[in-house]
């Protein structure tokens, strides 16, 4: 199954700094990895690639000593290794950055970076030099944070890149980035990957995992990629094109996306008459600054901007989320006021907030129990959704978005990223909304997952649904919507039809301005 | 039949019922009659049947604190709002000139709910609206309360002399202590407005996870403010319990402590204090767990005052089966195919 070609063969010269090879891990009735190599060499950005599901994380669990594995070798620094936890692995120079930042946000910058090895002078934490420390390693990334500053006053970007920094600070030989970028913005994503370059030069092995093919044929030097727990190949980057990887990585979901795009082109809608909602002069302080907008039956409107632009705060104002200041909403007309997020679901607004896990998952309930969540919650507690009624929305859901596992008593806990979007993405559909509010739905889940989620965004838009679209995939955006706001510096910058507009063209609207401002 | 088994020792029920019944089985080999019950003037009597019956107050608050601990909150306020409603419904009725009739007791009591009821308003209030954390909101009850309780009773131990209150405690109807069909009352009401309902799912999920909830169109705040009114409403029952059985109000020493026999019950019975799913059956157990706990030691020859130290020991075992840490090494020595990797990891 190997596929190596005599250059990258060539260029193993140097010692691998891991090199795992047969590797398998199971769990309770299913096959995670079979039979799994990856070869990480010092001064290389390598990334590994595959949908959800396809054994990314497990692979990296077994190398950090988070599983254990039931077959294989892992050598590490030219010796076999075991490792029996994270800090076994730590300590022989791996460093891990998981997607999600694990830090905690009570404490300082500082402290979160060197948690569990403070300096000490007379056993006494030496907070002067904990600082000094910390912004030093700053400094040398070139990020302005101060490290006595509390981290939870940081945007999760902020916080995200303070994770990295952490993991910098420990000197590791090898550093492991599970999908560092999903939660940046343009910027933040450069300023990352000047610190991988840094890293990459001073000869750090690093391991990218990224959902976004740009930014890992923009960093990466060597792909491996991974389907069903299963090892597809080893690719030097500058010798594959975007199209072959995608086609190792899934092959099928190409088409769909083909698909999607061609019939969001031939959607048209009414843009006459009362618009279904109406914003006027609507803000609130800190969030967003006095937007207007209007939204029409059918009609999927995109909103680009960059993280802090004020897309997601504006979402929250029309879902009631947060509470405006000022300005007038209007629906069909009717002058409406939404101050908690239950009028909103009363006049038939769904919102699908961006941070999956604090503000959608329920971890501990089951799928069933998630779904009917909204609905439930409208019907009042006195009325209990039929066991029949709920098992048969549950079914219909589980199968119509292809929902895994396919049991609804299954704990959303242990459900992939992707699976849990689709069952929040359920909740909404179950209580029959008019609009839809989707704050980055496609965020850190697999491209099979995303082509589902479009599908059904171009579906529902057909069939007479608004959605309001945001994303900082731009083409996903350019795909899909009718419409398109652009946002920045939490105001709307450029409202137009989408037509004929590229990535490009947007990326000048946001960065334009930028230059006339300057 | 292994599969069975095993879903039987996997259940969550599983532990906390083996201890009660083991510990049941401990009075037997020391009072040979420890399981049997007679019939004496249409009253049934027995350990059991006492166990029940003084355990009715604890597993009265140990309900109420179960939907609490489920939306992730705590009352510490329980005792002295048991003791406060004590006091309200003795000072009312030993202060009217005819203290001993049916009247003065049942409005006497109807005020005393009512009252502990306007304590639950307030500690939800604090809980819900002002955002407070729970442990703090309710310790500010928990020490005003007692306070308060002696302002009403003026510093004295206020005892009545009316019938109907004692019955409270000591009367029976249908052969059983009215504490008891009390107690089992509140548990089958409780029961089936949150499992019969769609509440029980609603109190979950506020205490998994608040913020998504809301943003799914819960109202989180009155669900956490709904159960704060509703554990002080069964502590004024309790607080009633516990008067009326000495027929006195005692502002010091009544329900005290009874809010950690209540925390205690609740986490024996598999509620977990980090809020979400709980299990009232469970606090069910809970309560006679403890109570049984009480009743034993003195039956095995040793002192009753010791039996805090056998409370301890239960707790540090409870708190030891629910980590995980002594669970995998639990699930190592049962060598489950299923749990070693786990373990391992």
């Amino acid at each position: 199954m190997i596929q190596m070609t005599a250059e990258a063969a060539e260029a193993t010269r140097t010692e691998p700094v891991v090199q795992m090879s047969g590797v398998s891990v199971s769990f309770p009735g299913v096959k995670a990895l079979q039979s799994v190599g990856l070869t990480l060499r010092p001064g290389e950005v390598h990334a590994l690639m595959g949908e959800n599901g396809a054994g990314k994380s497990t692979l990296i669990k077994a190398l950090t000593g988070v599983y254990s594995i039931d077959e294989g070798t892992i050598i590490v620094g030219g010796e076999p290794r075991t490792f029996h936890s994270p800090a076994e692995s730590q300590a022989a120079g791996i460093s891990t950055v998981y997607q999600e930042v694990n830090l905690c946000t009570n404490l300082t910058v500082a402290e979160n970076m060197l948690l569990g090895r403070e300096p000490r002078s007379f056993g006494r934490i030496d907070t002067r030099a904990m600082n000094r420390r910390a912004g030093e390693t700053l400094t040398r990334l070139g990020l302005d944070i101060d490290p006595k500053s509390q981290l939870g006053t940081h945007p999760i970007a902020i916080q995200q890149l303070v994770a990295i920094a952490r993991a910098v600070d420990i000197d590791a030989e090898l550093l492991i980035l599970d999908e560092p970028t999903s939660s940046l913005d343009a910027d933040e994503v450069a300023k990352l990957f000047e610190v991988m370059r840094t890293l990459r030069a001073e000869g750090v092995a690093i391991v990218f995992v990224s959902h976004f093919l740009e930014q890992v044929f923009a960093i990466s030097d060597r792909m491996t990629v991974l389907r069903n727990g299963q090892f597809v190949g080893e690719y030097l980057t500058a010798e594959t094109t975007q199209l072959q990887l995608v086609q190792a990585m899934i092959g099928r979901e190409l088409e769909t996306l083909e698909k999607i795009e061609q019939a969001a082109e031939e959607h048209t809608v009414k843009t006459q008459g009362a618009p279904l909602m109406e914003v006027i002069d609507l803000g609130r302080k800190g969030s967003v600054e006095s937007v207007d907008l209007q939204l029409f039956e059918g009609e999927v409107i995109g909103i680009a901007g960059l993280l802090g632009s004020g897309r997601t705060e504006l979402a929250r104002l029309l879902f009631g989320a947060d509470t405006p200041d000022h300005g007038d909403m209007r629906m069909r007309s009717k002058g409406t006021k939404l101050r908690t997020p239950r009028q909103a679901i009363d006049h038939k607004i769904a919102f699908s907030s961006e941070n999956r896990r604090s503000e959608g998952v329920i971890a501990d309930l089951s799928i069933a129990d998630n779904m009917v969540l909204a609905m439930q919650a409208s019907r009042g507690w006195l009325r209990p959704i039929p066991a029949r009624t709920k098992d048969r929305l549950v079914r219909k859901y589980i199968e119509a978005l292809d929902i895994r596992p396919a049991d609804p008593n299954a704990l959303m806990r242990n459900l992939s990223g992707g699976n849990q979007q689709k069952v929040l993405l359920a909740r909404w559909l179950i209580t029959e909304p008019e609009l839809l509010i989707l704050d980055e739905p496609t965020r850190g889940i697999d491209i099979g997952a995303k082509a589902q989620i479009q599908q059904l965004v171009a579906d529902l838009s057909k069939d007479g649904m608004s959605v309001v679209f945001i994303s900082a995939e731009l083409e996903e955006v350019l795909r899909l919507s009718d419409r398109l706001v652009v946002m920045r510096d939490r105001r709307k910058i450029d409202e137009r039809a989408n037509e004929d507009v590229t990535v490009s063209d947007v990326l000048e609207i946001i960065a334009g301005e930028v230059r006339n401002d300057a | 039949m292994r599969d069975l088994g095993l879903r039987f020792v996997r259940h969550n029920l599983f532990w906390p019922t083996l201890a009660l019944v083991l510990l049941l089985l401990l009075n037997l080999t020391k009072t040979p009659d420890f399981f049997s019950l007679r019939l004496q003037d249409g009253h049934l009597y027995g350990s059991l049947i006492d166990i029940l019956r003084n355990s009715a107050p604890t597993l009265l608050i140990a309900l109420g604190m179960t939907l609490v601990i489920a939306t992730r909150g705590i009352d510490l306020s329980v005792g002295a709002v048991a003791a406060i409603s004590g006091a309200v419904a003795c000072t009312y009725m030993a202060g009217s000139p005819d203290e001993s009739t049916a009247g003065r007791a049942v409005i006497g009591m109807t005020m005393a709910v009512a009252v502990a009821v306007l304590l639950g308003v307030w500690n939800g209030f604090l809980v819900s609206v002002l955002g407070i954390q729970p442990i703090i909101a309710t310790l500010v009850l928990m020490t005003a309360g007692r306070g308060l309780a002696m302002l009403i009773t003026d510093g004295q131990i206020t005892t009545v002399n009316n019938s109907l209150f004692a019955k409270v405690s000591t009367g029976f109807v249908l052969g059983l202590p009215i504490a008891i069909l009390i107690a089992l009352a509140v548990f089958a009401i409780t029961a089936v407005l949150t499992r019969r309902t769609a509440l029980g799912m609603l109190i979950e999920a506020v205490g998994i996870n608040p913020e998504a909830s809301r943003l799914a169109g819960v109202r989180a705040r009155t669900i956490t403010w709904t159960v704060y009114v509703f554990v002080a409403f069964c502590a004024g029952i309790a607080g009633l319990m516990i008067a009326s059985n000495t027929s006195a109000a005692d502002a010091n020493a009544a329900g005290l402590f009874i809010e950690l026999d209540a925390i205690l019950a609740v986490v024996i019975g598999g509620t977990s204090l980090a809020g979400g799913r709980f299990s009232l059956t469970g606090t069910l157990i809970g309560a006679m767990f403890i109570q049984t706990l009480a009743t034993t030691i003195p039956t095995m020859g040793i002192p009753a005052e010791t039996n805090y130290l056998f409370k301890a020991v239960v707790v540090i075992v409870v708190c030891l089966l629910q980590s995980p840490k002594a669970r995998a090494v639990l699930s190592v020595r049962r060598s489950s195919p299923l749990l070693t990797k786990g373990s391992a990891a």
